[in-house]
């Protein structure tokens, strides 16, 4: 028994220990205090925008077009004109990005070029969207003669988020392992024939997940869309689904927040709440379909 | 039969296989094409922002006076001058105030999130973290200039809640989620062998942070401020909506030297506000360029400006991520 007690002394905490756990606990709080400091905005503001927003967070308010200068009715004609910009940029930079992601997971080797495709990938991320509205102002309104459009916007819209779907896609390819791959060539298939009948299949959530995001990214940007089509103010019928032309300009959420909150005085200000909370609750929905996707495949790999 | 039918059978195979391998070298060509796009448009966002603003650099530039001058007064009738040192100090002290918000709180969260929270709490913080940000940036710009303001207004007694400080708050946060993110794979991607080294000598977490993690992720933890600070530069709607969008300098000579609670401008909200009203001129018979043309082309200048800067702290981050990567 007592030799029993003195082993146990000789694994008792001592002062210095104690002093180290101690300051070890103390850290910790700190640091934990930290990150939940940087997460309050995120509920803190999201709850404080709903509740100021709530008068005016009904159906009439989505499916109204503005009225009197903006300042009662809906806002229609800035959610359908953000649906557009977002499908067209779609259609550009879904299979642009897709392939591109092929190529750099697939096809490239490992030298001095493909480190500068990377880079040039890291870099169009990092570009400022304003630089991005100025090379679309350039380069699609003014020498393409497209105009100042919901093509130009798109097309502008569509480079800005093309990074979004590459990265993704490399992702998800690269986390289909190589031993699939090597089964289907020994079988005699191509690589076009892998990717094709293999490696996309398995990973198709993952791209889509990058699509889902691209999809957040565009619906938010206001910078590219300023100089590129996006206007103040544009007639259009109270729930009409089609009523811009593509070579039109249109109305968008994002610029439309911005408008009403800066350039129009009068603006009822639960009115200015809902628009921010409807575009917010937009892209917020988006991502969280994106991150319940990515969680679910993760769990159901089956290798 | 079998002598009618053979030669046609083998040429229907054999052009299948070579409409296969045609179709196929169409496919890898177009996914080449694709992968080289990213570069393209990179060099093709340098070309076109730079063909508008050309003819500025051509005529008159005077790049003393374009960096050193604090007078923008583009649309003057008389006397039109371009400097741009105001902005560029507005740019400065935003992403400075952004960076004393973000770069502590961030630091402190990559490494609770890297080293000493479980796993669930960590999946948790991840998610909350992607949406914070997936928040737009005209959102946040409607927050500094909704919430903030009167904020500001309330606890400082300022006359103007539009100022550096707001925007610093704003851009702060907004720049918050990339530093936390590449601050913990800096700090994950620090070999487990000194990890376990430090844990056999009964080291605690803290100590094994203090002493051998952050010393050894220090390049990484470098490369995500940086990224962070690009992302301050080159923010637009927020410090648009949330500066004041003043042409001011927010120093002078009598202490506390530099107001957090001055209105600025920055480089960014400059082009944004000022493109919708400056006219693209076509040239004149003679090759000069009307007066009125100038402004336009000036700020396709600042965004000629604003490309290098990002482009510069793009490529420094990255090279500093892959060399970490590299002696992993």
């Amino acid at each position: 028994m007592k030799n029993h007690g003195n082993t146990k002394n000789l694994f008792a905490a001592t002062e210095l220990i104690n002093k180290k756990l101690r300051a070890q606990r103390i850290v910790k709080w700190i640091f934990g205090l930290m990150s939940v400091a940087i997460l309050i905005p995120l509920v803190g503001l999201t709850t404080c925008l709903i509740i100021r927003a709530w008068p005016s967070l009904t159906w009439d308010f989505l499916t109204d077009v503005p009225k009197q200068g903006m300042r009662s009715g809906g806002i229609w004609s800035a959610l359908v004109g953000t649906m557009y910009t977002v499908t067209f940029s779609l259609l550009v930079a879904v299979p642009v990005g897709v392939m591109a992601g092929i190529y750099l997971n697939e096809y490239a080797r490992d030298n001095w070029f493909t480190r500068i495709v990377n880079l040039a990938v890291v870099n169009l991320a990092g570009v400022p969207s304003i630089v991005h509205a100025l090379f679309g102002l350039g380069a699609f309104v003014v020498f393409a003669g497209l105009g100042k459009s919901i093509l130009s916007a798109s097309l502008t819209l569509a480079i800005m988020t093309l990074p979004v779907i590459i990265v993704s896609t490399k992702e998800a390819l690269l986390a289909v392992p190589l031993t699939f791959r090597m089964a289907c060539w020994n079988l005699g298939a191509s690589r076009w024939q892998t990717i094709r009948t293999i490696v996309l299949p398995n990973s198709i959530g993952g791209i889509l997940t990058g699509i889902i995001l691209q999809v957040c990214r565009a619906a938010g940007e206001t910078a590219p869309i300023m100089f590129t089509g996006a206007v103040f103010y544009k007639a259009v019928q109270r729930g009409d689904l089609f009523p811009y032309k593509p070579t039109e300009q249109f109305m968008a959420l994002s610029y439309h927040l911005h408008t009403i909150s800066t350039q129009v005085p009068g603006v009822p200000e639960s009115m200015l709440y809902a628009t921010a909370v409807v575009l917010l609750g937009f892209v917020l929905a988006f991502n969280t379909i994106a991150i319940v996707l990515r969680t679910r495949i993760r769990n159901r790999k089956k290798w | 039969m079998c002598a009618l039918r053979g030669p046609v059978c083998s040429f229907l195979t054999r052009l299948r296989r070579i409409l296969r391998i045609v179709s196929e070298r169409t496919i890898v060509s177009l996914i080449f094409l694709c992968g080289v796009s990213a570069v393209i448009f990179v060099f093709g966002i340098f070309f076109f922002v730079f063909r508008e603003g050309a003819p500025f650099l051509r005529h008159g530039f005077d790049a003393k006076e374009f960096f050193l001058s604090p007078d923008w007064y583009p649309t003057s009738a008389t006397n039109k001058r371009y400097g741009i040192l105001a902005q560029l100090i507005g740019t400065g002290t935003v992403t400075l105030v952004a960076m004393l918000v973000a770069v502590p709180f961030s630091l402190g969260a990559g490494i609770f999130i890297a080293e000493f929270c479980g796993k669930k709490t960590r999946e948790i913080m991840k998610i909350l973290i992607e949406l914070l940000a997936a928040i737009p940036s005209v959102v946040w710009g409607f927050i500094g200039l909704m919430v903030m303001n009167p904020l500001i207004i309330w606890l400082t007694g300022a006359p103007i809640g539009l100022n550096v400080l707001n925007a610093g708050v704003i851009v702060g946060l907004m720049s918050v989620p990339i530093i936390v993110t590449i601050a913990e794979d800096a700090i994950r991607a620090v070999p487990d062998t000194y990890i376990e080294a430090a844990e056999a000598l009964g080291a605690t977490r803290w100590q094994l942070v203090r002493k051998v993690i952050l010393p050894a992720a220090k390049s990484g933890l470098l490369a995500a401020v940086l990224l962070g600070v690009g992302r301050a530069v080159g923010e637009t709607m927020a410090v648009l909506m949330c500066t004041g969008h003043s042409i001011n300098i927010p120093f002078d000579g009598k202490a506390p030297f530099f107001h957090v609670l001055d209105s600025v401008r920055t480089l960014t909200a400059t082009i944004a506000a000022e493109m919708g009203e400056a006219p693209r001129l076509e040239v004149n018979a003679d090759g000069t360029f009307p007066a009125e043309a100038l402004h336009y082309q000036s700020l396709f200048v600042i965004g000629i400006v604003l490309f290098a800067v990002t482009f510069v702290i793009n490529v420094t981050a990255d090279l500093i991520v892959k060399g970490i990567r590299k002696r992993k």
